[in-house]
């Protein structure tokens, strides 16, 4: 488990890191680490702290590898990612919320 | 093998997140002695049956709903909250919960696990699919896992039945030995930062007891490749619906035929067996038609149902969302109604009954509401009737028709009344309630349980039988005694029809039918033809008095076309694309949401553009001239 080796120094890292990307502009191939996980306003109506919760319970916590893998037919949206070994659907409005570095 | 007796049989309960194999899992330990059913006051599905482990100890085993946290964001997750905290009115708390990970793919599942482990109650933690997780070179040590986690770990296969014994011996030396004790819940709803600290917790369990090879599941990353390909992928998704589509509404036709035909051949013998008179009536019409009409939905419901869970269990109907999702959620559908929307061209009965693939109570409300708007195979006949009798057979451009092009244009006002209803629901009807995101795993592919897929079809079918076969079939009953009381007099000459229950009620709405341009004969037809749309034909066929037989239906139109106006035949082919005339699809909403509420709901709102689209029709119709 290299991957989880870096957990707690990535956190660290995160804090001062460099700008950071956000999971929802990029493009098919992007690899990277989470580094914060920040939802900015509610999304139609599911408040913001929900769609973070969410996005916690199904794996994307900071320090996490992600990956997009593919991209939907219609405005490349939504893309499927993997986060660690899981593939996680999603929309890129939420995943606007999810920072890489 | 014998049954303890003396002890009472423990309740077990199975959790586990989606996608863990938790059902497979209970498929195989049940085989078919499961029973579905709706937990009291909720829609969400009830899943209960019993094995014997090895000792002979009778375990009644309850499949809780998929859920990644015990938050409780749907009443589905609510029932398993509440199941595992042992709140749930009318259950007694499960005496173990046996918690269902997928070995592959442990980081969630075990996040759940520290959740679950806060609620006090006994717990065995089996790691399902080890068989896959070790083909890819997955260690994992047991024994440290279990000292990590506080609970004892065992490994399954689901697949194969040598894949159980491990499992069944631990669950026997638990019901032995009494599965632990119960503790006081310290659970509450998980914060934001205790669900970030469980997750790094998991994550450390992990490190200390699995090493994972580096590489992913090199096989679905290929596939994915071309099944989620931008293009390719919804060239595929469209010729996988096309097969099934082509599927639910042509092959399963023979069958169907035959079904009728044999119903049609005993209605037949009994009425050249019984003597004259009601009791003759009530089991040729009322009876044997009654239980015709739930059968002969049979075909299409096991054929829609197969694919539905073919593609669930090899993991493609997440895909299929993925690709959908966009292009439904212009409308406000999530990218799963696709399936029970597209089915519904062939009956609106299995595709409301495959709408249980959307987990999301709101989107699968909607989807429902909307399903019975798409053309269905019923609609056919009146649409032929009415379009060969009223429409001329004259050429447009090339081999296209005016007939053809009608017939298609109906179909894409059904499609576009469908997206606009969803549409109009999510924007005014859903305001309050918030959208929630499409968020959605996408499992590993792996091949088919067939064992498992049997199963579950067995057990939808006798669930239907069961369920909404006692709704239509009282229906039938109910519309065949509206249609045959009161009895007509002694000599009479009108048609019997027109002295029942049915003609007042026919007579009665008229005056409410004629501003849209419908006779007295059509409002009388529209009753019994709640029984399925096709019915009206022949209705229309006993009140104008043509006897049955071979040429009746061209008899119909000829009779059609010389007493009713142009207008009429339009406004009354409006009328059809959106009136609910559809009782055991009404029978199914009801069964399928669990009250009677979303099926007046429906019902209002389809008359209501029903009475809309033909008024408007024939008064158009009236002021070209076609009067």
């Amino acid at each position: 488990m290299r991957m989880e080796d870096a957990t707690i120094a990535v956190i660290d890292e995160a804090a001062t890191a460099t700008p950071h990307t956000a999971l929802g502009t990029a493009a098919r191939g992007f690899c990277g680490r989470i580094g914060t996980i920040a939802v900015e306003a509610d999304h139609n109506g599911v408040p913001a702290l929900e769609i973070e919760r969410r996005l916690l319970e199904l794996g994307f916590v900071e320090g996490a590898t992600v990956e997009v893998l593919h991209e939907g037919p219609l405005g490349r949206d939504p893309i499927a990612v993997r986060v660690n070994n899981t593939t996680i659907a999603l929309r890129r409005r939420e995943a606007m919320a999810i920072l890489v570095i | 093998m014998t049954i303890a007796t003396e002890t009472r049989a423990w309740r077990y309960a199975l959790v586990g997140t989606p996608n863990s194999g938790k059902t497979a899992l209970f498929n195989a330990l049940t085989g078919s002695r499961q029973k579905v059913a709706n937990y009291p006051g909720v829609t969400v599905e009830r899943k209960a049956g019993t094995f014997q482990t090895l000792s002979g100890h009778r375990i009644d085993l309850i499949d809780l709903p998929g859920t990644y946290s015990l938050r409780g964001r749907s009443p589905d997750e609510d029932v398993t909250r509440d199941a595992v905290l042992g709140r749930l009115a009318g259950e007694t708390p499960p005496d173990l919960l046996l918690c269902v990970a997928d070995a592959t793919n442990l980081r969630v599942a075990l996040r759940l696990v520290l959740e679950l482990k806060r609620a006090g109650r006994p717990m065995l933690l089996i790691l399902n699919m080890i068989d896959i997780a070790r083909r890819r070179g997955v260690e994992i040590d047991l024994d440290k896992l279990s000292a990590e986690l506080g609970i004892p770990v065992v490994t399954s296969t689901a697949v194969r039945r040598a894949g159980l014994d491990e499992l069944l011996r631990r669950i026997d030396e638990l019901a032995t030995d009494g599965a632990g004790q119960v503790t006081a819940s310290s659970w509450a709803p998980p914060s934001n930062a205790d669900l970030r600290a469980a997750q790094r917790e998991a994550d450390r369990v992990i490190k200390s007891a699995v090493s994972e090879p580096a590489r992913p599941d090199t096989l679905t990353g290929r596939v994915d490749a071309v099944l989620l390909h931008p293009v390719a992928g919804l060239v595929i998704l469209l010729l996988v619906l096309f097969v099934m589509f082509q599927a639910v509404f042509a092959w399963a036709r023979p069958v169907m035929d035959l079904i009728t035909s044999g119903f049609d051949a005993l209605g037949a013998a009994t009425h050249s067996f019984l003597p004259e008179g009601l009791l003759q009536s009530f089991i040729q019409s009322g009876v044997i038609s009654g239980v015709g009409s739930v059968i002969v939905f049979l075909p299409q419901i096991m054929i829609m149902f197969l694919f539905i869970l073919l593609l669930e269990d090899v993991g493609y109907m997440s895909r299929a969302a993925f690709l959908m999702d966009r292009i439904m959620g212009g409308a406000g559908l999530h990218g799963r109604a696709f399936i029970p929307l597209l089915s519904s061209f062939a009956c609106a009965i299995p595709g409301i009954m495959a709408t249980r693939v959307i987990d999301n109570k709101r989107d699968r409300l909607t989807t429902i509401l909307v399903a019975p708007l798409m053309t269905c195979s019923a609609r056919i006949p009146v649409y032929t009737l009415l379009i060969s009798a009223f429409i001329p057979d004259r050429e447009i451009w090339g081999p296209i028709g005016l007939q053809g092009l009608v017939m298609f244009g109906l179909y894409a006002i059904g499609i576009a009344s469908a997206l606009a209803v969803s549409f109009v629901a999510n924007h005014f009807f859903w305001r309050e309630s918030a959208t929630p995101p499409f968020m959605l795993e996408l499992p590993d592919y792996k091949l088919p349980q067939l064992r498992s897929v049997a199963i579950a079809l067995y057990t939808r079918v006798k669930a239907f039988l069961y369920r909404a076969g006692t709704t239509i079939f009282s229906m039938m009953v109910l519309i065949w005694f509206l249609a045959s009381f009161p009895r007509p007099p002694l000599g009479a000459t009108e048609p019997a029809i027109d002295y029942s229950l049915a003609a007042m009620i026919g007579r009665w709405i008229e005056p409410a039918l004629a501003p849209i341009g419908f006779n007295w004969q059509i409002s009388v037809a529209l009753v019994p033809g709640m029984a399925a749309r096709e019915v009206a034909v022949a209705s229309l066929g006993t009140v104008y008095a043509i006897a049955g037989g071979d040429e009746a239906a061209s008899q119909i139109g000829q009779k059609l076309a010389a007493e009713w106006s142009l207008a009429t035949a339009l406004a009354l082919i409006a009328w059809y694309i959106f009136a609910p005339q559809c009782a055991s699809t009404l029978a199914v909403i009801r069964r399928e949401t669990g009250g009677w509420r979303w099926m007046f709901i429906t019902f209002a709102y389809m008359l209501a553009l029903a009475y809309i689209a033909a008024f408007i029709t024939y008064r158009a119709a009236v002021a070209l001239g076609w009067g």
